[in-house]
C-alpha cells in the first residue's frame, strides 16, 4: 500500500469514528443525565459520567417519587402520566400499524395476482396519494374527526391511517408481483378461490416484506408527533411523544429538571432501541431496499 | 388477531367453495369474473380509506382555501380573499423564506454529509453493525431528538456549551439568538436523517459492479477522481431520490421547531408548518391556514417536478 493511499484510509475511518461519535453520543448524554442528581448536575455539568449517581429520576418519570424525595433531587413539580401515556402509544401504534399492514396486503394481491377489470387504472389513482404531502389532508382531517365526533379518542388518532397507505400497497405490491406462480396455480388446479391461494399461499409467502413494513409503520407511527398534537387535548389518549412535549413546556424554564426529562426520554425510545436490538439489520437492509425498489 | 381473520377468510372460502360452480381448469372468462368480485373486496379499505382519509379531505381542504372558516360556524365562500391576505402577509413570506433557509441548509448539509458517510462505510467495507448504529436517530422522534439536543446545547449546563465555553470563553445561544437558531434546527435534522439517507445511498452504492473501480484503478484513476467521474453519475437516481425526500420531508419540518424553539425567537425560526399550525390552532383561522397548506402543497409540487426534470436533463446528457 503506498502512503497516500494509507493516509486516505487514515483520513476515512478519522471521519467515521467523528460521525458515529456525533451520532451516538446524545444517546449515552440521555443515560448520563438520567442518572444524575439534578441539583448536583449544575454544580459539575461536564462530568461525563452521572454526577451524584441515583434512579431518583426513573422514579419521579414514573411517579414513585415522593413529593419529598423528589423535590430533594431537584425534581419539578410537574407531573408526567409515563406509565398511561405509554400504553396509549402502544395502542396507537399497535392497532394503527397491525389494521394498515393486513389491509395493505389485502389491496396488494389483489394489485399484483388477480387480473380484474380496471385495476391499473385503480392502482394509479391510489398511488397520487404518494406525491400529496400530508400536510395538506391533515387540516381538513382534523376537521373530518371533528365533525365525526371523533376527537380526542384512539378512532380518531386511528382511523385516517388504518384502511389506506400507498406506500405500504406499493411496497408489497412489488414483492408479490414477484412469486412465482407456479405454486399458485397449483392451487387453483386443485380448485382453490382467490382468496384461499391469498390467505393460503401468497401471505404466507410474503412474510418477510410484511415484517419489515410492520417495523417501519410501527417506529412513523410511535414517533408521530403532529396528528396525534391535532386531536388529542388531554393526556386520557396522549401518546408519549405527546406526553414528553408537554411534560417540557408545563415546566418552568429556569428550574427545569432535566435528570426527570431524560429518564421519561428514555422510557420512551427504549422500545425503539429493543426493536434495533432484535431487528437492526432487518431495518438496515429493508432502507436499502426502499431506496432501490 | 391475526388468526381469526384467517379463520373468517377460511370460512368464506368454504362458503363460496359450497355455492360457486366447479372451478374450471384454465383461467377462462368465469374465472376472471369471480377474481374482479373478490378483487373489489380485497381492494375495498383500502380504496375506502383513500375516499374518506384523502381525496375527500383533499378537496375540501381546496374548498375551505377560500373559505372563512372558524371551526365552530360553517365556512363562509370568500373568493379570493385568502389569496389577497396571502399577498400581503409579511409573516408568511418570512416563513416561507425562513423555510427555504431551513431547507436548503438541511438538504445540502445533509444529503452532502449522507454521501461522503455512505462512500466511507463502502470504500471501508464497513460491516452492517456500523450501519446499524448510523440509524439509531432514525428509530426516534423529533421530539425526543429536540428534547436531548436542547439539553446537550443549554447555554449553561449543555455539554456542548461546556466545551465551547472552555475553547473560546463564551457559550453559543443556540436556540435563542436569530443568527443561531435555523442552522441549529438544521443541524437537529440533519443528525436524525443522516443515518437513514447514508444507508439508502449506502444500498445504491452496492448495485455498481466493484468491476468499474477495477477498472477505474488499473487506468491509474485516484479516489477522488473515481467518485467524481464514476460514483456520481451511476449514482444520481439514488441521489435524486434522496434529494426530492429530503426536500419533502425538510419543507414540512415541525416536531423538532415546535419543541425546541416554538418559531422563535421572534419568528426568526418560524417555518411555514409552524406558522399553519398557529393559525389553526392558535387563533382559529382555519380557512387561511388552509389556503397556506395549499400554497405550500403547490410550492412542493413545483419544486419536486423542477428537480426531477432538472435530474431528467443532466442524466440525458451524461448518457
Amino acid at each position: 500500500m503506498t502512503f497516500p493511499v494509507k493516509l486516505g484510509r487514515g483520513v476515512a475511518w478519522g471521519y467515521l469514528v467523528v460521525v458515529l461519535l456525533i451520532t451516538i453520543f446524545p444517546f449515552y448524554w440521555i443515560v448520563r443525565t438520567a442518572l444524575s442528581n439534578n441539583f448536583a448536575m449544575s454544580t459539575d455539568p461536564s462530568s461525563l459520567l452521572p454526577v451524584h449517581f441515583t434512579w431518583g429520576p426513573f422514579k419521579r418519570a414514573l411517579g414513585l417519587a415522593t413529593p419529598a424525595e423528589a423535590a430533594a433531587e431537584g425534581g419539578s413539580g410537574a407531573k408526567i402520566e409515563l406509565g398511561l401515556a405509554l400504553w396509549n402509544s402502544v395502542v396507537y401504534a399497535g392497532v394503527l400499524t397491525l389494521v394498515t399492514v393486513v389491509f395493505s396486503a389485502l389491496a396488494a394481491y389483489a394489485f399484483s395476482r388477480l387480473r380484474w377489470k380496471g385495476r391499473d387504472v385503480v392502482f394509479g389513482v391510489l398511488l397520487t396519494a404518494l406525491m400529496v404531502p400530508s400536510v395538506f389532508t391533515l387540516l381538513p382531517n382534523f376537521v373530518l374527526m371533528k365533525d365525526l365526533g371523533l376527537l380526542n379518542s384512539f378512532a380518531g388518532m386511528i382511523l385516517p391511517s388504518a384502511f389506506f397507505s400507498a406506500f405500504n400497497i406499493f411496497f408489497l405490491r412489488q414483492f408479490m408481483l414477484g412469486l412465482s406462480h407456479e405454486v399458485e396455480e397449483a392451487a387453483i388446479i386443485d380448485g382453490a378461490g382467490p382468496l384461499r391461494v391469498c390467505f393460503r399461499i401468497v401471505l404466507p409467502m410474503s412474510v418477510a416484506p410484511m415484517a419489515t413494513l410492520t417495523l417501519l409503520q410501527f417506529i412513523t407511527t410511535w414517533n408521530d408527533y403532529f396528528w396525534p398534537l391535532l386531536v388529542t387535548n388531554d393526556e386520557s389518549v396522549r401518546p408519549l411523544t405527546l406526553a414528553l412535549a408537554v411534560f417540557k413546556q408545563s415546566s418552568p424554564q429556569a428550574s427545569l429538571d432535566w435528570a426527570g426529562l431524560m429518564a421519561a426520554t428514555l422510557v420512551a425510545a427504549l422500545p425503539m432501541l429493543l426493536l434495533f436490538v432484535v431487528f437492526g439489520r432487518r431495518l438496515v437492509n429493508s432502507i436499502g431496499f426502499t431506496g432501490i425498489k | 388477531m391475526v388468526t381469526t381473520v384467517q379463520d373468517t377468510s377460511a370460512q368464506v372460502v368454504r362458503g363460496s367453495a359450497t355455492t360457486a360452480p366447479p372451478p374450471p381448469r384454465r383461467r377462462g372468462p368465469a374465472s376472471r369474473r369471480n377474481d374482479t368480485w373478490v378483487a373489489w373486496l380485497l381492494v375495498a379499505p383500502a380504496v375506502l380509506g383513500f375516499g374518506v382519509f384523502f381525496a375527500y379531505p383533499m378537496l375540501r381542504g381546496v374548498y375551505l382555501s377560500f373559505t372563512e372558516f372558524h371551526i365552530l360556524t360553517p365556512p363562509v365562500w370568500t373568493g379570493l380573499d385568502n389569496v389577497r391576505q396571502l399577498l400581503d402577509d409579511g409573516r408568511f413570506w418570512h416563513s416561507l423564506g425562513v423555510t427555504a433557509y431551513f431547507v436548503v441548509l438541511s438538504v445540502v448539509l445533509g444529503v452532502g454529509v449522507s454521501l461522503i458517510t455512505a462512500v466511507v462505510l463502502h470504500r471501508l467495507g464497513v460491516n452492517t453493525t456500523v450501519r446499524g448504529l448510523m440509524i439509531l436517530p432514525f428509530l426516534i422522534s423529533g421530539v425526543v431528538t429536540a428534547l436531548v439536543w436542547t439539553w446537550m446545547l443549554d447555554p449553561q449546563l449543555g455539554i456542548v456549551n461546556q466545551l465551547i465555553t472552555w475553547i473560546t470563553g463564551e457559550p453559543v445561544m443556540f436556540f435563542s439568538s436569530d443568527a443561531w437558531a435555523v442552522p441549529t434546527l438544521a443541524a437537529l435534522n440533519v443528525w436524525k436523517t443522516m443515518g437513514y439517507n447514508a444507508v439508502l445511498i449506502f444500498a445504491g452504492l452496492q448495485t455498481i459492479p466493484a468491476t468499474i473501480y477495477e477498472a477505474g484503478r488499473i487506468d491509474g484513476a485516484s479516489e477522488f477522481q473515481m467518485f467524481r467521474s464514476l460514483t456520481l453519475p451511476l449514482l444520481r437516481p439514488i441521489l435524486v431520490m434522496v434529494v426530492v425526500l429530503n426536500v419533502i420531508g425538510a419543507t414540512q419540518i415541525f416536531d423538532i421547531v415546535q419543541v425546541s424553539t416554538k418559531g422563535g425567537p421572534a419568528d426568526a425560526s418560524l417555518v411555514l408548518q409552524m406558522y399553519i399550525y398557529d393559525k389553526a390552532f392558535g387563533q382559529f383561522d382555519f380557512g387561511y391556514a388552509a389556503t397556506m397548506s395549499l400554497a405550500l402543497f403547490l410550492m412542493l409540487v413545483a419544486v419536486t417536478f423542477t428537480q426531477m426534470r432538472m435530474a431528467r436533463a443532466s442524466e440525458s446528457d451524461t448518457n
